[in-house]
């Protein structure tokens, strides 16, 4: 007769075999890109939103740099005077949208036209198609930037991924840590040995390394006017910080919201508990 | 235990309809009256909290497909759209999109207390299969509801799933057309997807009637694994007792839900559904949603895919059989001293088949989700039927008063 701690440990041995198989994989199979490092976001943690003056630096950097090859198809100027947003005026967005062109029509003759964006026109894209994108780029798709932040990640590996979910030490920020690692992390020469193709450079956080995007942004390439250093390093936070909130512009109201109904819902399963506490107490069971 | 109701309205109104319609008696019977084991603990809770995620879902789900449009280029802009434009839309796409987990969370810990208590053997094998039931439909619906977004895994999750009716012998190829409605996953699919997204909750909903139904007619189990033998001492009234006790329950679960939604609402998600479906870029690993992890390291454990298919379906039909494949005459594992232990041996090898599933299947992962699969398999087709024969119970109460008594059944979420 199988007595009860045979059994178990016939069945924990299987369980540890299976298990002693597992780690031999994670190493080999993942990319040799760097991790990209975790950095203090103002939108992270439980109270977390955004910085306006940084996402007005982010657009500043979003607008003169990344807009000249990537789109943005989802970013209406109308948003850029949302509250939980760059928080720009209404006339400031105005004047901003007029300075763009975009199709309208057909008019009444029958003809398109162009005429100056309006508030609630969507930010006009640098190429027509994507095949002029790719035309222009040396083949290579410049991504659309509307939700990149979101679309953009990378793993944490066990057991930080399943820590990431707890309260307190919660970690959402990975696309915006990816790109603005990933604006950093070019390097003018590949590693001793590597033969990187025409049209391809060398990149420490992209995965595979080769990234068909030329090194976008050095230091002092746009004009802070907020006194903050004109540095890679700062240029790079605040588009990711620009990306982060085109990605998810509702975060701010999203926390708020989210704060009160905890409270509210604590609350209330306390007095619930405390109800069926009383209604029981005369029962035992 | 439901016999004729005894309820009698008090308004002349009141007993005008009910000798019309007695839909009034019925509910006081089923929910109010209805006796309820006294020794219930929290895990007994997750009905109601199911019963209130399948609303929630198909609340948030009804007004989200107002907003939405199914079709391959306006589908994934109209999330966004959602996203940003609707009023609340963001809380409401987060909400169905995190509600989905939450509903497989509770199932699973639904299923789980099922599994410990042994609430699936005579005389509630209906009961059970019923549950089975409900949990394909609820695959079934997460699967195609994932589609809709039209994110990369979206379309690649969609490909890889209908492919594998393919491996059918002879008619394969051809059903898998017609799911498709085409040559690949395309507009036709997508719009099929959505019809059925939206039919199969209230299939669900109506299977829940049944389940409830069944559950009415045979009683609750409990953790002492005994029935109700007097009503008196060993139950109390469904209302108010178990109405609060479901409704602590249910707040207490929204806390963990609405953690979810407000402040990690991508956590469970992946990234790559954040690019708009590209049929002509493969993302280098097609990983399915959590709950469907254990299902597809199956799958993917199998050298064969008509092989890994079978397997992966044999691992539900395993639940089906589970009243006949479970010999023991003992219901609660509080008095079998080595199937509780085997419970928990289970459950790490299903959470093990889980993280291999999200795992490259590369090197040892292969091997390992290989051994784990044939530990899901032989804790069904082997060890079960055995237990039940050697192994020696402690001696189960007379009754549920008894038990509450003696305390034997306080171990396990007593509040």
């Amino acid at each position: 007769m199988l007595s009860k701690t045979s059994l178990g440990m016939i069945a924990a041995g299987l369980m540890g075999a299976a298990l002693l198989g597992a780690p031999a994989f994670a190493e080999g199979s993942g990319h040799d890109q760097m991790k990209p490092t975790r950095l203090s976001w103002s939108f992270a943690g439980f109270f977390g939103h955004y910085d306006q003056a940084q996402l007005q630096r982010g657009f500043k950097v979003f607008r003169e740099v990344c807009a000249n090859c990537h789109a943005a198809e989802k970013l209406a100027f109308r948003n850029l005077a949302e509250p939980g947003g760059p928080e720009f005026s209404e006339a400031q967005v105005k004047a901003l949208a007029a300075q763009y062109k975009v199709k309208d029509g057909p008019n009444d003759a029958g003809d398109m036209f162009e005429r100056p964006a309006r508030p609630s026109d969507t930010w006009p894209s640098p190429f027509a198609n994507d095949n002029a994108a790719r035309a222009a780029n040396g083949g290579g798709l410049p991504p659309d930037m509307s939700v990149l932040a979101k679309a953009r990640s990378y793993k944490r590996g066990f057991p930080w991924f399943v820590l990431d979910a707890l309260p307190g030490i919660q970690y959402q920020e990975h696309g915006a840590d990816y790109i603005a690692a990933l604006l950093q992390a070019y390097k003018d020469e590949p590693p001793h040995g590597v033969k990187l193709d025409a049209g391809q450079y060398w990149n420490d956080i992209m995965p595979g390394n080769r990234i068909a995007m030329p090194k976008p942004i050095s230091d002092g390439q746009v004009d802070y006017t907020d006194g903050t250093p004109a540095t890679l390093e700062n240029y790079s936070k605040d588009v990711s910080a620009f990306l982060m909130w085109l990605a998810e512009p509702k975060l701010d109201q999203r926390k708020k919201t989210g704060f009160r109904v905890l409270v509210f819902m604590a609350i209330l399963t306390g007095l619930l508990y405390a109800t069926k506490k009383r209604v029981w107490a005369n029962t035992p069971h | 235990m439901s016999g004729p109701s005894t309820y009698v309205p008090k308004s002349a109104i009141g007993r005008w309809f009910e000798s019309r319609l007695p839909v009034m008696g019925l509910v006081h019977s089923s929910f109010v009256a209805y006796p309820t084991p006294k020794n219930l603990n929290y895990w007994w809770t997750f009905g109601a909290i199911l019963s209130f995620m399948l609303v929630a879902q198909i609340v948030t789900g009804v007004v989200l497909a107002m907003h939405y449009t199914p079709h391959t280029t306006m589908a994934f802009n109209s999330v966004e759209h959602i996203m940003r434009d609707v009023n609340w839309g963001w809380m409401l796409r987060y909400l169905h999109a995190n509600g989905a987990s939450m509903f497989f969370l509770a199932v699973y810990i639904h299923i789980a207390r099922g599994l410990y208590y042994g609430s699936y053997k005579a005389p509630r094998e209906i009961l059970w299969i019923l549950g089975v039931i409900i949990f394909l439909l609820m695959m079934a619906t997460a699967f195609m509801g994932y589609v809709l977004p039209w994110g990369q895994m979206s379309f690649w999750g969609a490909t890889v799933i209908t492919n594998l009716f393919s491996a059918i012998p002879l008619v394969g190829d051809a059903i898998t057309t017609w799911l498709w409605g085409g040559y690949s996953v395309d507009n036709p699919t997508l719009n099929r997807f959505f019809s059925l997204h939206y039919l199969l909750p209230f299939m669900i909903a109506a299977v829940v009637g049944l389940h409830v139904w069944a559950l009415h007619v045979v009683g609750q189990n409990n953790p002492a694994g005994v029935d109700i033998k007097d009503v008196e001492k060993d139950s109390v009234p469904f209302t108010p007792h178990a109405t609060l006790k479901d409704a602590t329950g249910i707040a207490a679960f929204v806390i963990l839900y609405a953690w979810f939604v407000f402040f990690i609402p991508n956590f469970l998600g992946d990234s790559d559904n954040y690019i708009m479906a590209n049929p002509l870029q493969t993302p280098p690993h097609i990983v399915p949603e959590w709950y469907f992890l254990p299902f597809y390291a199956i799958l993917r454990a199998i050298p064969s895919k008509l092989g890994g298919v079978i397997f992966m379906f044999g691992a539900i039909v395993m639940l089906v059989l589970l009243p006949w494949l479970d010999t023991s005459k003992v219901r609660s594992a509080v008095y079998r001293p080595v199937y509780k232990i085997l419970f928990w041996v289970f459950i790490a090898c299903v959470i093990g088949l889980g993280y291999l599933g999200s795992q490259p299947p590369e090197g040892g992962a292969v091997l390992a989700a290989r051994i784990l699969t044939a530990y899901y398999f032989a804790h069904f087709l082997v060890i079960l039927p055995l237990l039940g024969l050697f192994e020696t119970p402690r001696p189960v109460p007379a009754s549920i008063a008894e038990s509450v008594l003696k305390g034997d059944t306080t171990e396990l979420g007593k509040a």
